[in-house]
């Protein structure tokens, strides 16, 4: 392990305690059963084409705010992870594990803009999630990464939230909307409705608002929608991101459980980047479904099709400078970048850009789970994403618009820390805000 | 099994009710439900005060602060969760249950529809209760909730160990088990999901989770020796009592039985299994292919494959039969003995087998969110706004369809020729 690598350890008790259980044996035993049981050819591709050119260098934020140290360069990661587990047939002592899962966990967001840099197309976050895989199966997870897997097992979502607390949340929000609409209705575990509406657990735990303004738009639009009232409302996956594969598939399955069981013909899905991968790319793969078993549709291009369809309607328009923010799973993942500028310029004549923008945008540095790893890693991401502060300063806008709650978080704690002026917004919150509502009272 | 053999069978339409109608003074009705003999329909009511239901246009008279979740038992009562002043209970037929709690949901009945269950949370905590009884001790947390099938029993997952916020290693420990009757097994797991009783209510058997990478099967209590790198939710034989579920080993799915395996792990993916009732024939969807979907049964696959995705699958009451509800793109349809049948639809319900098997009814839906009753493959020649599963008549000769027409709630016998 180069200097490099060892430099810049954080206390986490999931990596510090488990690491003492590990012995050579369990640690050899799981590389190999992962490496030639669980991958193979595109491993093998990927590293028997990876010339060492350092191309990738650049594509990642750590690289660039660490003042481009090649710990954090997505093949110096790479070499002090998986090469060397790959080299050594398995043999790496638990300290290497330990330091493999802070890199592949904390310093690295999943977010692919390597591979638009890669001569090859080497997809480096494949390569760091096949590191998670062996540090889960041989329990070296950062703590509160963990925790929000188990909460994924126990009550199928990522808050700990319980079932009556999501429906009484929900009724909640319907009798504050009722005030404002007065025939609203979030139409609970409506069997054959067009849409069930998933989101993520963070919403009703903590930003039950969002709830709020997203039946808001259901009504005024029309549409006919339902959320599930029981478990598999939450369509978030840390399990996918902690390297639970079982886990992933079983969250997967719950959730296309209850959207078949209620006869929907799609979901659409909140403001979420993550748990888009993990229903269209992830966990409906590990199930078995190569085509889609429901379609889901993202925020971005549901708000978007209700626009072109003049269901929702532009009421007034925000006069500040604002500038969009591509979520890394959305715009690299599934290509929703002009769709979301299209939601966005339709309440916001005053659009900038940031540049580099769309599939080349930098992350936001919370993705990939890596701000679920919690408190102790914070700064780690903050301080690794001044890039990111520094392309949001560079485009003097007032608004930040992020259709994605991990880019909320990331970006947040980059506009506090680096002390920028800037509103953080969800295209919800624009839209609720400034659409018609021909159903409201005053 | 819910007793059909009273309903009126006499051949032809009756109309029930109109949907808008109802004598309180309402600002909305929404979301009709049809009881099963098609004898009712109920509405929720919104009130100027708060919400009421409407059964044939007749309101409850129960002003409550919210109402929601309303649902006919099997025997034709009507049940709906309900709240006021921030205490929620059971309302049925009218009449709330004595108890209120902090919450109540996820309503169940047995299956001749004589016992009425619910999941319960009083003052943070959380367990089950029938007819308005609380069902032995509470838990502080519990989810999973069954009731066996002649409503005498309960079970659900338990929290059985505190642990406090991101203690992730006391987690791992196992802070998890499964209350029979209120009643926690002795032995504590990382995780349980899907108790499931036998069709005689006397035994219990749950997906476990031993350590975050070992799963197996749980009975009453005692877990079977065998790990595997996954499973899914175990059901009985209802002839010998063995318990069998799909396992994951070597990366493919298999089916084990009482812990052996007795089909090998070759399909990419094996669910939804079911037995017919004498336990001879073993059915379940699987995935022979990667993405590709049909049945197998006793281990032999069926020709037929479809790529979105197969589910609700139903074996037929003589055992030879299976069907289940096919998507091919956005389009669904039944498959039936290895076949599918002609006509598409934007969506299918859970076949429903007559019970001279001979017969496959299912909900439909065309497009323009037409909603009807096929039958083998040939819809009805009405469609409705609203629409029910359909029912057929014990001599297998009729099919009992509710659906609402113009406003109207229609109550329509007709001839399982006739389609």
């Amino acid at each position: 392990m180069s200097e490099a690598a060892t430099a810049k350890r954080i206390a986490d008790p999931g990596l510090d305690q488990s690491i003492e259980k590990l012995t050579p044996d369990r640690i050899e035993a799981t590389i190999l059963r992962v490496i030639n049981q669980e991958n193979s050819a595109r491993l093998k591709t990927f590293v028997d084409t990876c010339v060492h050119c350092a191309l990738c260098s650049e594509a990642c934020h750590y690289f660039m705010s660490y003042d481009r140290n090649p710990r954090y360069a997505p093949v110096g990661k790479v070499k002090n992870t998986l090469w060397e587990m790959i080299r050594c047939k398995g043999k790496v002592s638990k300290e290497f594990i330990r330091d493999a899962a802070q890199i592949a966990y904390t310093e690295c967001n999943l977010c692919k803009r390597c591979v638009h840099f890669c001569p090859f197309g080497i997809d480096t976050a494949y390569l760091m999630t096949i590191v998670r895989r062996i540090c889960h199966l041989l329990g070296v997870t950062p703590q509160y990464l963990q925790d929000t897997s188990h909460s994924h097992s126990a009550t199928f979502n990522q808050m700990w939230v319980k079932d009556d607390e999501w429906m009484d949340t929900l009724q909640w929000q319907e009798e504050e909307a009722r005030d404002e609409f007065p025939g609203l209705r979030i139409p609970l575990d409506k069997e054959g409705a067009d849409i069930m509406y998933s989101v993520i657990a963070p919403e009703p735990k903590f930003r039950a608002q969002l709830i709020y303004q997203a039946a808001a738009i259901f009504h005024e639009a029309g549409s006919d929608w339902t959320m599930p009232a029981s478990p598999g409302w939450d369509n978030s996956d840390m399990a996918m991101f902690s390297g639970d594969a079982e886990m992933m598939g079983r969250l997967k399955r719950k959730h296309f459980d209850t959207a078949r069981r209620l006869r929907v013909k799609k979901i659409v899905m909140g403001e979420c980047g993550h748990a888009y991968r993990s229903v269209y790319d992830m966990g409906n793969r590990w199930l078995g479904y190569k085509e889609m078993p429901i379609p889901i549709i993202h925020a971005i291009q549901f708000y978007c099709e209700l626009l072109r369809a003049g269901k929702i309607k532009v009421g007034s328009k925000i006069k500040e400078l604002c500038t969009f923010h591509d979520p890394c799973n959305t715009v690299r993942g599934m290509g929703l970048h002009e769709m979301g500028r299209e939601v966005a310029r339709a309440f916001c004549p005053n659009m900038v850009e940031m540049h580099p923008n769309r599939e080349h945008n930098y992350c936001c540095c919370a993705g990939g789970g890596v701000i679920n790893c919690g408190p102790p890693h914070k700064m780690t991401r903050v301080h690794g994403n001044s890039i990111k502060a520094e392309q949001l300063k560079a485009t003097g806008a007032k608004i930040v618009i992020a259709p994605c709650h991990n880019c909320h978080g990331g970006l947040e704690d980059i506009i506090h820390h680096y002390k920028l002026d800037m509103k953080l917004m969800f295209l919800g919150d624009i839209i609720f805000e400034h659409m018609q509502k021909p159903g409201a009272v005053e | 099994m819910m007793d059909t053999s009273n309903w009126d069978w006499e051949k032809g339409v009756k109309v029930i009710s109109k949907i808008n109608d109802c004598d309180a003074e309402t600002e909305w009705l929404t979301e009709p439900y049809a009881s099963p003999d098609g004898e009712k329909v109920a509405v929720l009511a919104k009130t100027e005060e708060g919400f009421d239901v409407c059964v044939n246009a007749k309101a409850w008279g129960q002003t409550f602060d919210n109402a929601w979740y309303p649902r006919f038992s099997p025997d034709g009562r009507l049940t709906c969760v309900a709240s006021t002043d921030m205490e929620w209970t059971l309302a049925v037929d009218g009449e709330p249950w004595p108890e209120t709690y902090g919450y109540i949901w996820n309503t169940m009945f047995s299956e001749k529809g004589d016992v009425i269950a619910a999941a319960i949370q009083q003052d943070g905590t959380y367990g089950m209760a029938i007819n308005g009884e609380q069902v032995g001790e509470l838990y502080e947390t519990a989810s999973e909730f069954t009731l066996s099938a002649d409503g005498k029993r309960t079970a659900a997952v338990v929290q059985v160990q505190s642990m406090d916020a991101a203690d992730i290693f006391t987690f791992q420990q196992g802070c998890y088990s499964v209350a029979v009757d209120g009643q926690a097994w002795d032995i504590k797991v990382v995780n349980a999901w899907t108790p499931t009783f036998s069709p005689d209510g006397s035994r219990v058997a749950a997906q476990m989770r031993s350590s975050l990478y070992d799963y197996t099967i749980i009975v009453d209590g005692t877990p079977w020796s065998k790990n595997f790198a996954m499973v899914w939710d175990p059901c009985f034989n209802p002839k010998t009592g063995t318990v069998v579920a799909p396992v994951r080993m070597a990366g493919k799915w298999g089916m084990a039985e009482n812990e052996q395996v007795i089909w090998d792990p070759v399909y990419f993916q094996l669910w939804e299994q079911k037995f017919s009732p004498d336990g001879n024939n073993l059915y379940a969807i699987c995935a022979p292919q990667y993405g590709r979907w049909t049945v197998v049964h006793n281990n032999n696959t069926w020709n037929v494959l479809v790529n979105t995705m197969l589910t609700d699958l139903t074996v037929s009451p003589d055992g030879q039969r299976a069907a289940a509800a096919a998507k091919e793109k956005d389009k669904w349809t039944i498959m039936a003995d290895d076949a599918l049948w002609p006509q598409w639809y934007d969506m299918v319900w859970t076949p429903v087998f007559s019970p001279d098997s001979k017969h496959i009814a299912t909900k439909v839906e065309k497009p323009g969110k037409k909603l009807t009753v096929a039958i083998d493959g040939k819809h009805y020649k009405e469609d409705f706004t609203h629409c029910w599963e359909p029912v057929f008549s014990p001599d297998s000769q009729k099919v009992l369809i509710r659906g609402v027409q113009g406003g109207k709630f229609k109550r329509i016998v007709a001839k399982v020729n006739e389609f």
